[in-house]
């Protein structure tokens, strides 16, 4: 949050620069500006209009039949809300603290979950990028490449061969076994991600930090890791989402253990197993949403230009 | 303070056939203001990286004061760099930027607070101190990174190419600025630049390199007047010196029908051929039809003189450094009231006490 705001920069400088009269743009000066123009022409803005009309709806009709009573949920779609308003908290009560459902506690599994499976491969990443990045060793290259490859083994096929190390190590039923796959799936592309940002910061700057006596934990903490601000704060929304979300790993690794298991596996039993509770799905479904729905809009600038930021070079 | 010494030091990048630093032997006096200067890829940098420490020395030694630093890490060399993009940490304020070093170093904070305060006052930095980076201009940028350097107040200041990022008039202002304020700091310093005024103007004494190898080292005068091979002699210098590759016979030496005042000793080993060089300025325009017969092919006007450039009318005689793209002119400096026209035909001689001649096989100077 330190840094500047991504939308301010670009006007800011010319208007720096304008009593020095006209100079000649950068490139990606011109091709922001050619974007910001395609961007707000009136067909544009139309369109994204629409398109956010459209995503929004789904969304939408849940919040709306999670404040309806149960008869009606069972018998009419929830636009039939808007000619027959009715207005209930009982699917939140039933879904929150309800004895049969539990909600509660499997939000704060899931909360206990989240928050290791993302600080964990984040710091590895960040320290494994630095070496890669800044530190000669043998190897480094090939080791790299390694990493980097590792990104196109789907996750499907480590499943079984994890869940036996897990259990043979004694992990099996506790939250290690989400917390550790977890960080193996999201290391690959993490520390490439965080590579790529750091070898974008010029190499002068490290230089300029060594000659100043600061060795490689002050250069990381000190010079690096306040510049990486952005990408790490794009990276955490991703992770958080993906394992706020993520109902594979979950059922998998805990899906057997009822107090480890997070929400995901419990919404997905509502509608599969118990049948009878499914016009509680929206509620409950609703109540997961929320936190990733905050999550993204308060990182939302992040998440865009931290994706954006490593691909496109001025 | 501190002396400077490189002993036969040698960089050969991983990779590379030949070594981009081969044995580079210069002696650095303490408070000394020495200027590496060449042409891009001659090494000049690499060599100031590995007295910096950044770079791997692989053969030979490189001293400071009594220490021998070549294995050090560049935080326990002390010295302080200002790198050619100022290489500001971004997300300091110029203060922090200024005591980055000290506070590493465990440096008090009002010590800190009171070096930083004093180093902005000799750059006129004070208004800025608690200024991001992004909010100066380039100039102040420049002045900050000198500023992170003096803080420090090191055994030797590095420079890499500090002026090449301002504009023209900047350029040459804190030109001046540097090398005052290296006078009264008496700190050792070694500056890097490829632009040969800067070298002529700034240091004490100027070192040339070319493919990683020491051309020579010497007072901005003495480079100027006895150069040591042809290529000291077509670098330094603007415009620069003509270069005539002439013949050598029985009287000895000719430009032109002119005989060249050049002994039979140092001829004796020259070969059939040698190469003159005389700078525009020391060249003579005669009007007895003595000398090198040259045709005007453009003047530039430049009020108190004028340049004169020709070519040899003497199909026989090139410039040094001529070829398939185009024949160097000759270029002769002669008095802005009286100048030939274009397309005339003039007799140009070396007054005689500035003529150089190089051996034409090795480049080396003859006299």
């Amino acid at each position: 949050m330190t840094t500047s705001n991504p939308s301010v920069p670009p006007p800011a400088v010319e208007k720096k620069q304008a009593p020095k009269g006209p100079r000649k743009l950068t490139k990606a000066e011109i091709r922001a500006t050619e974007a910001k123009t395609k961007l707000t022409s009136p067909w544009a803005t139309g369109i994204a209009i629409v398109m956010a009309i459209l995503w929004t709806i789904p969304t939408f009709g849940l919040l709306v039949t999670s404040i309806r009573p149960q008869s009606s949920i069972q018998n009419s779609g929830w636009w039939t809300w808007f000619t027959n308003p009715e207005f209930t908290l009982d699917n939140y009560d039933a879904v929150l603290f309800g004895s049969s459902t539990g909600f509660l506690t499997y939000f704060v599994n899931t909360v206990v979950i989240t928050i290791p499976a993302v600080v964990i491969p984040i710091t590895i990443a960040l320290l494994a990028a630095y070496a890669f990045s800044w530190i000669e060793f043998r190897g480094r290259d090939l080791l790299f490449v390694a990493v980097f490859a590792l990104q196109i083994v789907p996750l499907q096929v480590t499943l079984i061969p994890l869940l036996s190390i897990y259990v043979d190590v004694g992990l099996a039923g506790s939250f290690w076994t989400v917390w550790l796959s977890h960080s193996i799936f999201a290391l690959p592309l993490a520390i490439f991600m965080f590579h790529n940002f750091m070898k974008d910061i010029p190499r002068s700057l490290v230089e300029a930090a060594r000659v100043d006596g600061a060795g490689h934990v002050r250069i990381f903490f000190r010079v690096l890791l306040p510049l990486l601000v952005p990408a790490i704060a794009a990276f955490t929304v991703f992770q958080f989402l993906w394992v706020w979300n993520d109902l594979l790993v979950a059922l998998t690794f805990a899906g057997g253990t009822p107090n480890v298991a997070p929400l995901t596996v419990r919404l997905a039993e509502l509608s599969g197993s118990r049948g009878q509770d499914w016009h509680l799905l929206s509620a409950g479904a609703f109540v997961a949403l929320i936190v990733p729905l905050a999550i993204f809009l308060f990182g939302q600038r992040y998440f865009v230009r931290g994706l954006l930021a490593g691909g496109v070079k001025g | 303070m501190a002396t400077v010494r490189f002993d036969k030091a040698t960089r050969i990048y991983p990779g590379a056939d030949s070594p981009s630093v081969d044995k580079l032997d210069i002696d650095i006096a303490d408070g000394e203001f020495l200027v590496l200067v060449g042409p891009s890829g001659c090494g000049k940098s690499t060599s100031l990286r590995m007295l910096a420490g950044l770079e791997e020395v692989n053969e030979g030694k490189i001293w400071i004061g009594d220490r021998d630093v070549t294995n050090l890490s560049p935080k326990d060399r002390d010295v302080a760099m200002v790198f050619q993009n100022y290489a500001l940490y971004p997300h300091m304020t110029v203060a922090d930027n200024m005591g980055f070093a000290l506070k590493i170093a465990g440096v008090d904070k009002s010590e800190i607070r009171r070096r930083v305060e004093e180093a902005a006052k000799i750059l006129d930095l004070e208004p800025y101190l608690e200024r991001k980076p992004k909010a100066l201009s380039g100039g102040q940028r420049q002045r900050v990174a000198m500023g992170r350097a003096i803080v420090r107040s090191p055994q030797v200041f590095l420079m890499d190419e500090p002026l090449s990022n301002l504009d023209a008039k900047l350029r040459v202002q804190t030109r001046t600025q540097i090398a005052s304020l290296q006078r009264r700091l008496g700190v050792t310093t070694v500056y890097v630049t490829h632009d040969q005024v800067e070298a002529m103007t700034m240091g004490d004494r100027i070192a040339l390199l070319k493919d990683g190898i020491l051309q020579q080292v010497a007072s901005p005068r003495e480079m100027y007047d006895k150069p040591a091979n042809v290529f000291v002699a077509g670098f330094i210098g603007s415009p620069a010196m003509n270069l005539l590759s002439v013949p050598v016979t029985q009287d000895g030496a000719k430009f032109g029908t002119h005989r060249l005042d050049i002994g039979r000793d140092e001829l004796a080993n020259a070969g059939s051929k040698v190469v003159v060089g005389v700078r525009p300025e020391d060249v003579e325009v005669r009007t007895d039809n003595d000398g090198l017969e040259i045709e005007v092919d453009v003047i530039e006007e430049l009020g108190a003189d004028a340049y004169v450039y020709g070519s040899p009318v003497s199909k026989d005689i090139h410039l040094e450094g001529s070829d398939e793209e185009g024949e160097r002119p000759f270029i002769a400096r002669v008095d802005g009231r009286n100048v030939p026209r274009k397309g005339e035909h003039i007799f140009v001689f070396p007054k005689p006490q500035h003529i150089h001649a190089f051996n034409q096989e090795t480049g080396a100077r003859l006299i």
